[in-house]
């Protein structure tokens, strides 16, 4: 229901208009991106994470909704130690994945 | 011996030599052209200083003629490589003594046919052309020999390479195989030619001199001439920094395909996996094949086993580097958010202990560590207690080594800060970056082997004696790397009995874990464990130690028996 105004801004995201290209070309080259569990392994220990918001569970999920910048703007605080790889409970490659989002 | 100073045969292998000539003066200047300014003045210097200079001898006859690193690993191999190497030549310097010994021939018309343009082939037909004293003809005909022993050795190594005890050998396309074909039939055609005077034979015999030179430049046999160039090039301390130019590119030429890196490298455990080895990439490259060498170079550990086993010294994981470094990338680090990051611990300790992020995952390595200084009564600190920023390794580990500045800038103005005068790290990883890349002036860099090692010697340490079986494994960035190899060993036998492994030291196979690949999946990653798992069981020890939070991590996975880091095994058995 839109009554023309709200309180919060919406979180809604309209996927038929969304911009998948990031995140299709990542799938295509990285298939062990569809095996992750969101269980958050990666962001507990993520060292980035202790000073900022870095997350690589969101970081895959605004991708999944094709929030381009705004992961753009979040991996740039990547430090690439591979911490977040060693802990995956599903065994991603996630430091290759954060190296190719960057190419 | 025929009364004439010239015949058409002698006219193929002219035109090789003349062609390979050429094209060696065009590469090498090509290749000088390439370096940097600053590299290029390096160059020149190294070749006047006294001790490269020698340096620049002993390895020109010791690696190009007498192959002294082949022997020692594999005699057999050893034996080859010189017998063809060294007898060729000696036969080309006998040949060319032998012109003094030349007397002017009656009724020929020396006058219209300079005796420079002579010199030129008589010493690869003179056996045609002239006598040769007793003394002479006895050295040729031993040299000529040598040779053909070393080509029984690489026809058998072909056919069946087990024999001389290598598992895996490169396969070669159309051009390699002929070009080894001519190399193979040169001599026995030569001998023939000298003891029957056929004439056949010494067409034979030039012809294949010529394809054998003409085809030189194209195959992996360029190495010959280029290896003595590679060696003046290493001894000036150049680094290559792109990887197909100037120093890469004398590399890539001075890399025979030998393929001794092959079976050395973990990665082989897999057949599918030994197309990504040194070998091939340094073919990849050499062909220009540059999304293969890119996908190679982002595969490899950076274990560095291939660069300790060459017995060119290709520094095959530098031309790695340097190519990973020329990758663009479309979206670039900020790390400014370092900025605002102080620690707020002001201490006068003397000691710093930097964890880094793969210690931060193995705490109880941390905790042995926090144990072992508590017990020795040091004044010490822990720089990254609660998470701190990384070394930096890993982000060069990429390539992208203006991005890892900014995490590097602010350790070291941690460090500083902290008035510390030693920094001890328990993770070989963030020792290498520490030892190479930071800034550290006055400040001792010590991997924890070393420093529990010290405290042991200086009995601040004291530690129990059992009974239990340990064999160590040598982290690669802490052996290879360093050649830190005894301290670890030595804290051990101070505590239990040391078992070998089946590959030790500068032979010691990686973890997989290594940070250095990043196309590596964890399934391939699992296998090189296991292989170098069983390496290290090979004794039967009743436990694995390591002195990396990664190979620990790694190793756990995998192994039957308990894996510690060596921090915990000291802390276990203080008294
Ligand atoms: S590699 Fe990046 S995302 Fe992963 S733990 Fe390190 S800083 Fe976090
Ligand atoms: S640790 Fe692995 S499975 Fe868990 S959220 Fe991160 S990427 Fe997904
Ligand atoms: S560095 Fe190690 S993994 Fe890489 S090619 Fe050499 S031996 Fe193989
Ligand atoms: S890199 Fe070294 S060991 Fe490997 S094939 Fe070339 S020369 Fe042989």
């Amino acid at each position: 229901m839109d009554f023309g105004f709200c309180l919060s801004p919406s979180s809604h995201v309209k996927m038929d208009n969304v911009d998948l290209t990031t995140f299709n070309r990542l799938k295509e080259t990285n298939p062990d991106i569809n095996t992750c569990i969101a269980c958050g392994s990666c962001t507990a220990t993520c060292t980035a994470g202790h000073f900022t918001e870095m997350s690589f569970r969101r970081l895959l999920l605004m991708l999944q909704r094709g929030k381009e910048d705004e992961a753009k703007k979040m991996i740039q605080r990547c430090m690439l130690c591979g911490k977040c790889t060693l802990v995956c409970s599903r065994g991603i490659n996630i430091r290759k994945i954060l190296l190719d989002i960057t190419r | 011996m025929n009364s004439q100073i010239f015949h058409p045969f002698v006219l193929p292998f002219v035109l090789g030599m003349a062609f390979v000539l050429t094209y060696c003066v065009v590469g090498l200047l090509r290749v000088i052209g390439q370096l940097s300014k600053d590299d290029r003045k390096k160059f020149w210097r190294s070749l006047v200083t006294p001790k490269t200079a020698w340096a620049n001898i002993r390895d020109i006859v010791g690696d190009c003629l007498f192959h002294v690193k082949i022997w020692k690993r594999n005699p057999v191999l050893g034996y080859m490589h010189t017998a063809i190497a060294f007898g060729w030549f000696m036969i080309i310097v006998i040949g060319h003594i032998m012109l003094f010994t030349l007397k002017p021939l009656e009724g020929v018309d020396v006058e219209g046919f300079p005796r420079m343009f002579t010199n030129f082939y008589y010493p690869i037909f003179f056996k045609y052309f002239a006598e040769e004293t007793p003394v002479f003809a006895f050295l040729m005909d031993f040299f000529l020999l040598m040779i053909i022993s070393g080509i029984l050795i690489a026809v058998v190594k072909k056919i069946h390479s087990k024999i001389v005890g290598v598992k895996r050998i490169m396969h070669f396309g159309f051009a390699d195989n002929m070009i080894r074909f001519a190399l193979w039939t040169i001599f026995p055609f030569r001998l023939i030619a000298e003891k029957t005077n056929i004439m056949a034979f010494w067409w034979l015999y030039s012809i294949d001199l010529f394809v054998f030179m003409f085809m030189l430049p194209f195959t992996r046999y360029m190495h010959i001439p280029t290896e003595a160039l590679f060696i003046l090039l290493r001894h000036a301390g150049l680094k290559p920094r792109e990887p197909r130019k100037g120093y890469a590119l004398a590399q890539i030429y001075s890399c025979p395909s030998c393929g001794l890196c092959i079976d050395a490298c973990p990665m082989s455990v897999n057949d599918k996996n030994s197309g990504n080895t040194s070998a091939y990439f340094m073919k990849r490259l050499r062909n220009g094949d540059k999304e293969e060498s890119q996908r190679i170079a982002e595969t490899c550990m950076q274990c560095g086993k291939c660069v300790a086993v060459c017995p060119v010294s290709i520094e095959s994981c530098d031309i790695k580097m340097s190519q990973r470094e020329a990758v663009p990338y479309a979206i670039n680090s900020d790390h400014s958010y370092l900025d605002a990051y102080e620690s707020n611990e002001t201490s006068n300790a003397s000691v710093l202990y930097f964890a880094g992020c793969m210690t931060q995952l193995t705490p109880k390595i941390m905790r042995a560590m926090k144990q072992i200084m508590e017990a020795a009564g040091e004044k010490y600190e822990f720089m990254d207690k609660d998470g701190g920023v990384c070394c930096g390794r890993p982000m060069l580990l990429s390539g992208k080594t203006v991005e890892a500045q900014a995490m590097m800038a602010k350790n070291t103005e941690l460090i500083k800060k902290s008035g510390a005068k030693r920094l001890v790290l328990s993770c070989p990883i963030c020792y290498k970056v520490f030892k190479e890349e930071y800034q550290l002036e006055g400040i001792e860099i010590l991997h924890h082997t070393q420093y529990i090692d010290e405290l042991i010697k200086q009995g601040k340490l004291k530690v129990d004696k059992n009974g239990t079986n340990y064999v160590y494994h040598d982290p690669c960035e802490l052996g290879r790397a360093f050649g830190v190899y005894d301290e670890p060993r030595e804290v051990i036998e101070s505590i239990g009995n040391l078992r070998k492994a089946k590959s030790e030291k500068e032979l010691s196979i990686c973890c997989g874990g290594s940070l250095g690949s990043f196309k590596l999946t964890q399934q391939e990653r699992d296998e090189i464990t296991a292989n170098s798992v069983n390496d290290l069981m090979y004794n039967n020890p009743d436990e694995i130690v390591t002195a990396c939070p990664l190979c620990l991590k790694t190793f756990a996975r995998k192994a039957p028996v308990a894996v510690k880091d060596i921090a915990e095994v000291v802390a276990t058995n203080l008294i």
